[in-house]
């Protein structure tokens, strides 16, 4: 057992802000990385690279499917090609691309989404990324990833443009808190545990493993030990994780910013219901779309903040045997 | 040594028997906009493109993308002419087959020295465009082929290429439409209006030559001159006759889609002599 320390928010950049930095330094150690984007770069954050490669930026206006057909013919002769824009666009506008020029012949393409979930806030639902993931894990060969916070997220895009083959790595709009160090260490496909626990599982991503280590402090306080596993990698799922926590807890509830219909929480349920069968429950947005608002008012009135994860903790431990 | 018209003429007759040879063995595939399309794909392989069968992956190759994907038969069929390994000729005819090859639509899984796997409309120009920049980029000379079908281009992604190509003065890039002006449905006037199809590729900043998609000496004059064209990609406007070769079959809306039966593959055959 760790000791327990209570987890304290200090928020970091957005992980967009980490993907746009951490971009300029993967362009300056290998030329071989060109960005891509729909007229959203000032938000994306790929104006940091744009401004320091204007060569190896390529603006192709408001036309996503065409973005991702460009990046996937600049990754076909040989480049680490990057294409960004909204979560909600990329995918959903480029999704019938995504499949066929990337997915199904194994295409080398990054594909970055940008304010995801509904932490935009004021603009409401029609910029909202909330089935993104779902659609991202349906297409076969795809990496899947939606890191917490800076240091995971640069670290993870690092890992994809090492990576051969597509990817997608989500993340968000608002500042999120800080969970890691600079130097800790990430690997595609493998879940990092945050706190260890016996009683039950918060599996989350992106910004609700800050809300999960929250939760676990709130469970500590009544006798109640929760593990927090931050599952970054959606696809490929890391199932040894899964499986330990499904014996040794039995107990788990799976948190993130994104509809529970398709996202993390369909893909862990599966993993247990093939490893160790155990009463589960799901926090994240159910069956809506959500409205303008500001992040904080939205995750809170859409039951995505510390207090619906130790809700959902305390129930799923009411439903053991 | 360049290739003499008669001898690229004969090759033609060569790919059209095979076209309807392994659509007839399929029972099922396109053989309409294959036909239309062999004069372009025959002076490619065989004349225009600097590209060695026995090397498809030398990263100086010139780049051909089929984005009609469904025309399918005649890319295999000038592949396996031209002797690339993973396209082998006596094969042909397992066209469709579970195991072959030789998938319904280009498939790079099966056949590597695809340069992109195609098949779902409107997508092949945009990835022409991202080659056309990566050879910029590497400051390097080759150059980026790509075929549209008239009924294709009425997919909006078309028209965002169609956009970012000039402003971004990819002048290694060509786009060669297959007017055969017949999509599934029907002749494409009937369909969707697509006129003056010149002028608006030219009114997207494209070099637009418009041309005989059958003449080798038009096409072959076409690339040259797309080659010369500096600052904007190249549009050629090929007007074809969809089915050509095949009486019965061309301007016939029904062989868009429908393989000759054996019957029809004999007379075909007795015509393409």
């Amino acid at each position: 057992m760790t000791a327990k320390t209570k987890f304290a928010i200090k928020l970091g950049p957005a992980t967009r802000e980490a993907f746009g930095r951490v971009l300029v330094e993967l362009g300056r150690e290998n030329p071989d990385v060109v960005v891509c984007d729909a007229d959203l770069s000032k938000s994306t954050m790929t104006t940091y690279f744009a401004h320091e490669f204007p060569d190896r930026f390529v603006s192709l206006g408001i036309a996503e499917a065409n973005m991702v057909g460009v990046g996937a013919g600049l990754a076909l002769a040989g480049k680490i090609a990057f294409v960004s824009s909204f979560s909600v666009f990329v995918m959903n506008k480029g999704f019938e691309q995504l499949r066929v020029c990337a997915a199904y012949p194994n295409v080398n393409l990054k594909v970055v989404g940008t304010h995801s979930g509904i932490s935009i806030g004021e603009d409401g639902p029609s910029q909202m990324s909330v089935e993104e993931i779902g659609l991202a894990c349906s297409l076969p060969g795809f990496v899947v990833i939606a890191p917490a916070d800076e240091a995971s997220t640069k670290a993870l895009v690092r890992a994809a443009a090492s990576h051969f083959g597509p990817v997608f790595i989500r993340t968000g709009r608002p500042k999120a808190p800080l969970v890691y160090g600079a130097d800790r260490k990430f690997e595609i496909g493998k879940a990092e545990q945050l706190t260890d626990g016996a009683d039950v599982t918060i599996v989350a991503n992106g910004l609700l493993v800050a809300q999960a280590l929250l939760a676990a402090d709130t469970l500590d306080a009544e006798g109640i030990s929760a593990r927090v596993i931050d599952m970054h990698t959606v696809k490929p799922l890391d199932r040894e994780a899964i499986a330990r926590a499904a014996k040794e807890t039995k107990a788990i509830v799976v948190a993130e910013e994104h509809l529970v219909d398709g996202g993390l929480g369909v893909r862990v349920a599966q993993a247990v219901a093939e490893s160790a069968p155990c009463p589960m429950e799901f926090v994240g947005i159910r069956d809506t779309y959500a409205e303008s608002g500001q992040p904080e008012e939205l995750m809170d009135k859409y039951g995505l903040v510390a207090r619906d994860v130790a809700a959902a903790a305390r129930k799923v431990i009411g439903r053991k045997n | 040594m360049p290739k003499t018209i008669e001898e690229l003429q004969s090759i033609a007759l060569r790919i059209r028997r095979e076209i309807v040879t392994m659509i007839g063995a399929a029972k099922s595939g396109h053989p309409g906009g294959s036909l239309s399309a062999v004069e372009i794909l025959v002076e490619l392989y065989f004349n225009h493109m600097h590209i060695d069968p026995q090397n498809p992956t030398d990263p100086d190759r010139d780049r051909f993308i089929l984005s009609k994907g469904h025309a399918a038969p005649v890319l295999y069929a000038v592949m396996a002419e031209a002797g690339y390994r993973d396209t082998p000729k006596n094969e042909l005819n397992t066209l469709r087959k579970l195991g072959s090859v030789y998938q319904g639509h280009p498939d790079k899984r099966f056949i590597p020295s695809l340069e992109a796997s195609t098949g779902s409309l409107g997508e092949g120009l945009s990835m022409a465009l991202g080659m056309g920049f990566a050879a910029r980029l590497d400051k390097r000379s080759w150059r980026t082929y790509v075929m549209l079908g008239d009924g294709e281009i009425q997919e909006g992604q078309i028209w965002e290429a169609a956009m970012a190509g000039p402003f971004h003065k990819l002048d290694n890039v060509v786009a060669i439409v297959d007017s055969n002006r017949i999509q599934l449905d029907g002749f494409v006037k009937d369909i969707m209006a697509e006129e003056p199809l010149a002028d608006k590729w030219r009114a997207f900043g494209w070099h637009t030559i418009e041309l005989d998609g059958h003449d080798f000496a038009a096409i072959r004059a076409a690339f040259e001159e797309a080659e010369r064209t500096k600052g904007k990609p190249t549009c050629l406007v090929a007007h074809t006759i969809k089915g050509k070769g095949v009486s019965f079959m061309e301007n016939n809306p029904k062989f868009h889609g429908t393989a000759p039966t054996p019957d029809e593959l004999k007379l075909a055959l007795q015509e393409l002599q």
